[in-house]
């Protein structure tokens, strides 16, 4: 059983949707579930993902030129990889634009930390439980949230002085 | 009037001069140096160009010691006020040489993340642009840089986008993505 169908067995009601093609396992699953379900892949010894690979966000606003409208604008994008049993795993997450918020994994992957500051600093999208979400690639002064479609490209930024 | 009539101007004008011909052949640089452009600027510093031809041959990575910035490489706003410090605490006189196209106008980085020209910041005496310049233009702009030494002169004046205002014309203009795209539709 790979570790999709194990998710998908036991989180049936939770699961949107999934895709798997030649061993790229893909969920999409209900931001509610998201701290149960990556509790279980982290703690379950078949499945033992102990490895948060990366954690990024997808702006799908004028996705596909436009012609396509997603029901939320943002997804947050989980890759998980199980050292012990070499097998990898992506979550999907679906985040709305009106409150662009889902739980921080910080409590179950360390690693967790610096991606979700810079899924803040670039997207716009909070972490609800992470001990310190503050931008991390961009300064304090900046306006807005450069990796966001609607973000104008050559948006001039306020020059910032020394510290002092 | 003619030097022979006031024997003070002659011999302040003199002075001038022979300061100005000290510093020029004693340019004490310091390379900030940030992209890849510091490979060219390497290139033109070694044997082959060889800088210490002009006299600009002994980088200072101190700035109270240095009378030239050299700014090698794109400036983001994050590095923005290390450079205005590195600027403000290099003793008079100073010159500044924007090295490389990122530095004079920000470049093809028409983006959030760079200083669109560090003349915004900090005044610029000398322009290179290129990507990166060739060696040759380099000591093209250090031969510039020499002449102006040699007058005593220096820019005091940042870059103004809106009155488009203290910086050469040529480099007025910065290179957008929508003109890009529309050069290379027609």
């Amino acid at each position: 059983m790979t570790p999709l169908q194990r998710v998908q067995e036991k989180f049936s009601q939770d699961v949107i949707e999934t895709h798997a093609f030649r061993g790229d396992e893909t969920l999409l699953i209900r931001p509610a579930s998201l701290q149960t379900v990556a509790k279980f892949l982290k703690e379950t010894a078949e499945l033992d993902f102990n490895f948060l690979m990366d954690l990024t966000a997808v702006d799908y606003l004028f996705y596909a030129g436009g012609r396509v409208q997603k029901e939320f604008r943002f997804e947050i994008v989980y890759h998980f990889f199980s050292l012990k049993h070499n097998h990898r795993l992506r979550i999907k997450v679906p985040v709305d634009e009106k409150n662009p918020e889902v739980d921080s994994l910080t409590g179950l992957w360390a690693s967790a930390d610096w991606y979700e500051r810079e899924v803040w600093d670039m997207f716009g999208i909070r972490f609800k439980g992470h001990p310190n979400l503050k931008r991390i690639l961009m300064y304090e002064e900046f306006e807005g949230h450069a990796l966001r479609k609607d973000y104008q490209f050559n948006k001039r930024q306020p020059l910032i002085g020394p510290k002092t | 009037m003619s030097f022979l009539s006031s024997p003070t101007n002659f011999f302040t004008a003199k002075l001038n001069d022979a300061l100005g011909w000290a510093r020029k052949y004693s340019i004490f640089q310091y390379p900030f140096v940030t992209a890849c452009c510091g490979m060219e600027y390497m290139s033109t510093a070694t044997a082959h160009y060889d800088v210490d031809r002009f006299g600009a041959g002994f980088p200072r990575f101190s700035p109270r010691q240095s009378d030239v910035l050299f700014v090698v490489g794109t400036i983001s706003h994050k590095m923005a006020p290390v450079l205005k410090d590195v600027y403000d605490k290099m003793c008079e006189p100073k010159w500044v040489v924007a090295f490389g196209v990122c530095t004079c106008t920000g470049g093809f980085y028409d983006n959030y993340a760079t200083v669109q020209g560090i003349d915004t910041i900090i005044p610029v005496d000398i322009y290179i642009p290129g990507c990166p310049p060739r060696p040759e233009n380099v000591i093209d702009g250090l031969i510039k840089l020499q002449e102006k030494i040699q007058k005593g002169e220096q820019s005091r004046t940042l870059y103004d986008p809106r009155m488009k205002i203290g910086r050469p014309e040529h480099l007025q203009k910065g290179y957008s993505v929508e003109e890009h795209i529309k050069d290379t539709k027609s």
